[in-house]
């Protein structure tokens, strides 16, 4: 289990980790979420043991890192581009811990074929790293990652440098050999629906700090603030009476003062007999369903979605919208509380 | 993090050590020779020295020269860098090769070559430029249109084509093109090979030597005949130090342009054919070849000829010690000895350079860290701002009593111009590994490679083929090298360079002639070495 307590990390007058508290239990996975500069990367390095600790501490079932030099941690890291060395093969790349380790050449060979195998790259071994795609090199990462199994993985924007369609497939197939090595990984993203696919567990940082912390529905369902909705794709946030509003019309119980509410796009549906009305201000055709922004009584111009076997509806129109409450979100600090620290 | 700085401490305990005996040591005892003249500090006496007629004459002419043979430089290295670099043609390769030659060439070698080229009888004597400022600019140009070629040339040649194409899309000229764009994109090469140029300009000290004679002189040249001629320590030693001065302001605005270089992106060189339009740069190329051509020649021509005939006879010469004896040993002992000297300080000046280079390149935490290592980076530019006879004669003057009694070591002339050759190392390797990404490292050492296993895995790979290159680079910097050797030399164990500049300053057409077979011999050896070494195709020759 990996503990983090009242972590610091300075660079000159730059606090860029600020007092993070975190653990990761064995066997899950953990989401580091947040904008580039947040804080996120120098967190992974600093668990690395790439970057000094200014304050508190990093320590691993139980014993303190402070002082254990990177290569001794047992870790391994994977970074954004990969990092292959150029000048070694496939196979040299992913053998090269397990010949740091001096295992014998037959049982290096055997590991690196398995290890191909399980990330798809099957005869890729005597493949020089030059001639692959991104997707490949990302792969042969992996596989070179996990070939001592190490007792954490830490992963650095894993997918970001790859295209969204490739990132999509890329993260399912990451997220499954994750859980069929019954790995311990730390992942930095910024990138939400990656941190959804591949993580168990969440944590959400902004300008140093930890904001939220939890499982993926904690985090999800009750986001600490409208920043972090935004952040986790809430198209909008309404407050004060917008909020109770848009709660009494998704037919929700009032809880005591109304806390701000987040909303996916698809929060508002188009509904002949839905409770709220507005004036769509402009429509656009999307693969399987109408996108709307409507200006709603009481509300302001939000998104909405249509069907697409209704005619487009024009600018101006007026249309009766219903919520769906399984896309919208209490934010605020009540949320907080329930996610786990 | 006090132990990451005690790390960097002891890695560059030894070259710093060997920096301070061998270079602050005899440079400050020079200087303090010329301060302290009796005993007393004289800094008015220093002062002086800077007022007198001849040194104000001295000092107009080195700026002279080295502006004037910077920019003609740049003027015929830019159109040759290009068609040698963007252009493909037969023998693109062998020509490029062949135009490295002269920047290796031993500097007594072009001045010899220069005076056969144009003294009374020679091809050119009709021009009467024997002795002329004219002469020496040329000799100057001639040895440093190469530095140009290369740090230009291989700065065009990987130039992303795209921004150059946007502009010609959006309706500009050719010529618009080049000024708006390409020359914008090469400013960085061209301000840092302009501002080595001048260096190896204003600090030129054989060539002036032997083409200068008595009426024109540089800083240079005149600290060498203050020290030997007129043993005027106080002139040499004010002179020594404005020199240092200069050159360090000089390299320190050469670093300054170089930080402030956008990065440019970076294709893989795809050369084309030429067209008509090049025709102008080709032109240039054409003269640039004839430049180089001309006193080579001139020089082989010469070597094979004695007393109206073809012959080898001053080749045989070379196995004897001249007419009227005038050398101690003969001339094919003089080149072993130089061989002997160049392997010592090529090892020499590789581990230190290795050292120095692998200190400044690594990543730095903290602030203070970052400055301990740009300190240390510019500490070891320092032996190119002073003036190899300087150092020499600070040897001389320093390491001659216990603990330091080296003068009659024969490991003092490798040192000394290991010392001379290590800026040229450190250059050429501190940019390839700076280049390493150091996640490279770090995704090593989070697999569980130690520190020392991560250099083996990603450094060194990295840097075999430069390190090859360095060490060709030290090897024809020692064959040539002949301000400080022409001071620590033994009578018994001479370089060749001494040799032959021994021999041009004795009386008789066979000393002469031997003059002539030992620096075609000595020009040889060189480019055989820097044909072996362009094999490596280091592109960072000149980016000081």
């Amino acid at each position: 289990m990996l503990t983090l307590d009242q972590l610091s990390v300075r660079y000159g007058d730059l606090l860029a980790v600020d007092d993070v508290s975190l653990t990761l239990p064995e066997g899950e996975v953990l989401a580091v979420l947040g904008p580039s500069g947040c804080g996120k990367s120098t967190l992974l390095r600093a668990v690395a043991g790439l970057e000094p600790v200014s304050a508190g501490r990093v320590s691993f079932d139980g014993s303190d890192l402070a002082g254990v030099p990177t290569h001794r941690r047992g870790f391994a890291l994977m970074f954004q581009d990969g990092q292959l060395f150029e000048h070694q093969s496939v196979g040299g790349n992913v053998g090269y811990p397990l010949r740091l380790r001096r295992r014998p050449r037959a049982a290096v060979a055997a590991r690196v074929a398995e290890l191909l195998a399980l990330v798809g790259l099957d005869g890729y071994a005597d493949r020089a790293p030059a001639t692959l795609s991104g997707g490949e090199r990302q792969r042969v990462a992996l596989a070179r990652a996990l070939a001592v199994e190490p007792r954490l993985l830490l992963l650095d924007e894993p997918l970001s440098a790859l295209d969204k369609t490739l990132r999509e497939r890329l993260a399912v197939d990451l997220r499954s050999i994750l859980t069929a090595a019954g790995t311990t990984a730390l992942l930095v993203t910024h990138d939400h629906e990656e941190a959804f696919t591949v993580a168990d567990r969440m944590a959400v940082m902004r300008a140093g700090r930890l904001v939220q912390a939890g499982t993926l529905s904690e985090v999800w369902e009750h986001p600490a603030d409208a920043d972090t909705a935004r952040f986790l794709g809430y198209a909008s946030v309404l407050t004060g009476a917008a909020a109770r509003l848009l709660v009494a019309a998704a037919g929700l119980p009032e809880g005591g003062s109304a806390s701000p509410v987040a909303l996916r796009r698809s929060a508002l549906a188009v509904q002949a007999t839905g409770p709220l009305e507005g004036t769509v201000v402009g429509a656009t055709l999307a693969p399987g369903q109408v996108r709307l922004r409507v200006d709603v009584a009481g509300l302001g111009e939000l998104d909405a979605v249509a069907r697409t076997d209704v005619p487009l509806p024009p600018p101006g129109a007026a249309v009766r919208l219903a919520v769906d409450v399984t896309r919208i979100a209490a934010v605020g600090p009540g949320a907080r509380a329930s996610g786990r620290r | 993090m006090n132990r990451r700085l005690g790390t960097i401490a002891g890695l560059a305990l030894g070259p710093l050590l060997v920096l301070a005996v061998f270079f602050v040591l005899p440079v400050t005892g020079m200087v303090a020779r010329g301060f302290w003249p009796d005993g007393a500090f004289d800094p008015a006496g220093v002062l002086d020295v800077l007022a007198r007629p001849r040194v104000h004459r001295v000092l107009w002419f080195t700026l002279w020269s080295s502006t004037v043979a910077t920019v003609i430089t740049l003027v015929l290295g830019i159109p040759s860098a290009y068609v040698l670099h963007r252009l493909r043609f037969p023998g693109v390769r062998l020509l490029r090769a062949a135009l490295l030659v002269p920047f290796v060439l031993p500097t007594v070698v072009v001045g010899v070559a220069f005076r056969q080229l144009i003294s009374e009888g020679g091809p050119l004597g009709g021009l009467r430029l024997d002795g002329s400022a004219t002469a020496i600019v040329a000799a100057l140009v001639f040895f440093n249109v190469a530095v140009v070629i290369r740090a230009v040339g291989t700065s065009w040649e990987s130039l992303d084509r795209r921004p150059g194409e946007a502009a010609a899309a959006l309706g500009a000229s050719p010529l618009r093109v080049f000024t708006s764009v390409t020359l914008p994109m090469l400013r960085p090469a061209i301000v840092s090979a302009a501002s080595v140029v001048f260096l190896f300009c204003a600090t030129a000290f054989g060539v002036v030597l032997t083409l200068g004679g008595l009426h024109y002189s540089t800083v240079e040249t005149e600290i060498y005949l203050l020290t030997t001629q007129l043993l005027d320590l106080q002139a040499a030693a004010a002179l020594s130090v404005l020199q240092l001065l200069t050159v360090t302001a000089l390299l320190w605005v050469s670093h300054r342009a170089r930080r402030r270089q956008v990065a440019v992106a970076r294709t893989a060189p795809r050369p084309r054919r030429p067209a008509r339009g090049d025709l102008p740069a080709g032109l240039v190329l054409g003269a640039v070849v004839l430049l180089v051509a001309l006193p080579i020649g001139a020089l082989v021509a010469g070597s094979l000829q004695t007393d109206g005939g073809w012959s080898l006879a001053n080749y045989r010469a070379l196995t004897s010690t001249g007419s009227r004896d005038a050398l101690v040993v003969p001339a094919t002992q003089a080149l072993l000895n130089s061989l002997r000297t160049a392997v010592d300080t090529t090892w020499m000046s590789l581990l230190m350079g290795l050292l120095i280079a692998f200190v400044v390149t690594r990543r730095s935490h903290t602030p203070a860290e970052r400055r301990v290592r740009t300190t240390l980076d510019g500490l070891f530019m320092l032996p190119l701002g002073v003036s190899a006879v300087t150092l020499g004669f600070g040897f001389l003057i320093t390491l001659d009593r216990p603990p330091l009694e080296l003068r009659d070591n024969p490991l003092l002339v490798p040192i000394a111009q290991a010392l001379v050759a290590l800026p040229l190392v450190v250059r050429i390797v501190v940019p390839v590994l700076a280049g390493i990404d150091d996640r490279q490292r770090q995704a090593a050492a989070s697999l569980g490679a130690s520190p020392w296993r991560a250099v083996l895995t990603v450094d060194l790979p990295a840097v075999r083929k430069p390190v090859l290159a360095a060490a060709g680079f030290a090897f024809a910097t020692s064959l040539g090298e002949f301000g400080a050797t022409s001071f620590l030399a033994r009578d018994d164990f001479p370089t060749l360079p001494i040799v032959i500049f021994r021999l041009l300053g004795h009386p008789g057409a066979q000393n002469y002639g031997m003059a002539l077979a030992a620096s075609v011999l000595l020009a040889a050896v060189t480019t055989v070495v820097m044909l072996a070494v362009d094999r490596f195709r280091v592109g960072s020759v000149g980016a000081f």
